[in-house]
């Protein structure tokens, strides 16, 4: 995990461009390491287009992001954890086999495995089809993928959904150790989540009327 | 990254056995085809066995597209892909994974299957080594040129035909260089040496432009 005083994500004058439309445009911001970022504003503001762009998965249409103090070699969206509202799970593979997929395939330890699944609560179900999970469990399975392997970035886009009382608990906790340790969380949700040392981005502000 | 590639391997071959309608299914389709050429065309051996090597390649072309669709497909639909993307194994490289699970699941078995097929098309059986070598170096080209289809329409719901089209033309060179190595009719005599020469040329540019093109494809249809 990189060292809490020096990484820092920077975006300057970032716009957002989607089926013709802007979405935002001129925004700016910084979050530091062990600070989380909540992004609000109403739907079709532009929060899921925000992590995605961060993401790498939608295109930049002005300004830039900025990463310092993480890998120097390394691509901000390989740094990066992003659940998004897809679950990305197979229904044929089993719960233990899907870590393991994604361990092996982002470079995460066996032990990582094991102490994902003792957070969010999945060792009971490690040998179950990833069909027969309840909507609550699935989300549960995704998220254990932020601390299978360790990125200092974490992108969530309305992680709570589905989670029960007690779930998300359990979330809000391996965030606060995420930030703990260093790293770098940015939300876009419409629940307050409760955590501390949080900062908000409100993109209804941003947002430029059509 | 030895370790992801693999796994990423692994993970698509099981997931074909599991769910079945990958290998299978090509295996079947290819059954079918040319189960019934024969009551088609007649019980006439002689004529059967002579356009046997064109049509086990023209069922096995059909088969292999039949199961494209499905290479990027279900992971574009439930977020794998983009997860796939956001890794420090380049993409070109999760694509090559991507294809060489597709090619053990539809493409060997098709291999494996086609001299069994052979018997119902009255195929010489002396003919069978030179027919399964030129497929086994024929049918990756299948796979990794199907690949570049398969990209670019990842985001176009039941894309496969439309993926075939766009296929197909690719597929013509691997057809007629494969049918003149295994031998066939529509072959010049004595031109099998080249054949597979010209074959295995064709699937050595397509490990390379697959790849390369299907990641470029890939990454256009998921930022827009």
């Amino acid at each position: 995990m990189p060292d809490i005083n020096t990484l820092r994500l920077t975006a300057h004058t970032l716009a957002c461009i989607r089926g013709g439309r802007i979405v935002f445009e001129n925004l700016s911001f910084t979050v530091a390491g062990g600070q989380a970022l909540v992004v609000t504003g109403p739907n079709g503001a532009g929060k899921s287009s925000l992590l995605r762009q961060i993401a790498g998965l939608v295109d930049i249409a002005g300004g830039g992001f900025t990463l310092n103090g993480g890998a120097a070699e390394a691509a901000l969206a390989e740094q990066a954890h992003y659940i998004g509202h897809l679950d990305a799970l197979k229904s044929a593979m089993s719960v233990g086999d899907t870590a393991r997929f994604w361990s092996d395939f982002l470079g995460g330890t066996r032990a990582g495995i094991d102490a994902a699944f003792e957070i969010f609560d999945l060792h009971a179900l490690a040998d179950l089809p990833v069909a027969y999970l309840s909507a609550g469990q699935r989300r549960r399975l995704a998220l254990s993928r932020l601390l299978i392997a360790p990125r200092a970035l974490w992108l969530l886009d309305e992680p709570s959904v589905a989670l029960d009382a007690a779930s998300l608990a359990r979330l809000v906790a391996a965030m606060e150790h995420h930030l703990v340790g260093g790293g770098i969380l940015i939300a876009a949700t419409h629940h307050d989540l409760g955590l501390s040392r949080t900062s908000s981005l409100d993109l209804s502000h941003a947002r430029v009327p059509a | 990254m030895t370790r992801a590639f693999l796994a990423l391997i692994v993970r698509d071959v099981a997931l074909a056995v599991r769910v079945g309608g990958g290998g299978g299914m090509a295996v079947f389709f290819f059954l079918v085809v040319v189960a019934i050429v024969p009551l088609g065309i007649g019980p006439n051996l002689n004529l059967l066995g002579q356009i046997a090597p064109g049509l086990l390649w023209v069922a096995l072309l059909l088969s292999s597209l039949l199961t494209l669709d499905r290479l990027f497909q279900a992971d574009y639909e439930d977020g794998t892909l983009d997860i796939l993307t956001m890794s420090s194994v380049p993409l070109e490289l999760t694509v090559c994974a991507k294809i060489v699970a597709h090619w053990l699941t539809t493409g060997l078995p098709l291999v494996i299957a086609a001299p069994l097929l052979g018997l119902l098309l009255n195929l010489g059986v002396a003919q069978f080594p030179s027919l399964m070598l030129a497929m086994l170096i024929g049918t990756p080209a299948l796979s990794f040129l199907g690949a570049i289809g398969a990209a670019l329409t990842v985001s176009v719901r039941r894309g496969g035909l439309l993926a075939s089209l766009l296929v197909l033309p690719f597929y013509i060179p691997v057809l007629i260089f494969g049918v003149a190595a295994a031998g066939g009719a529509a072959a010049i005599p004595g031109a099998g040496h080249q054949g597979l020469l010209l074959l295995g040329a064709v699937t050595l540019v397509s490990l390379v432009v697959g790849p390369v093109a299907s990641a470029a494809a890939l990454r256009a249809n998921l930022k827009t």
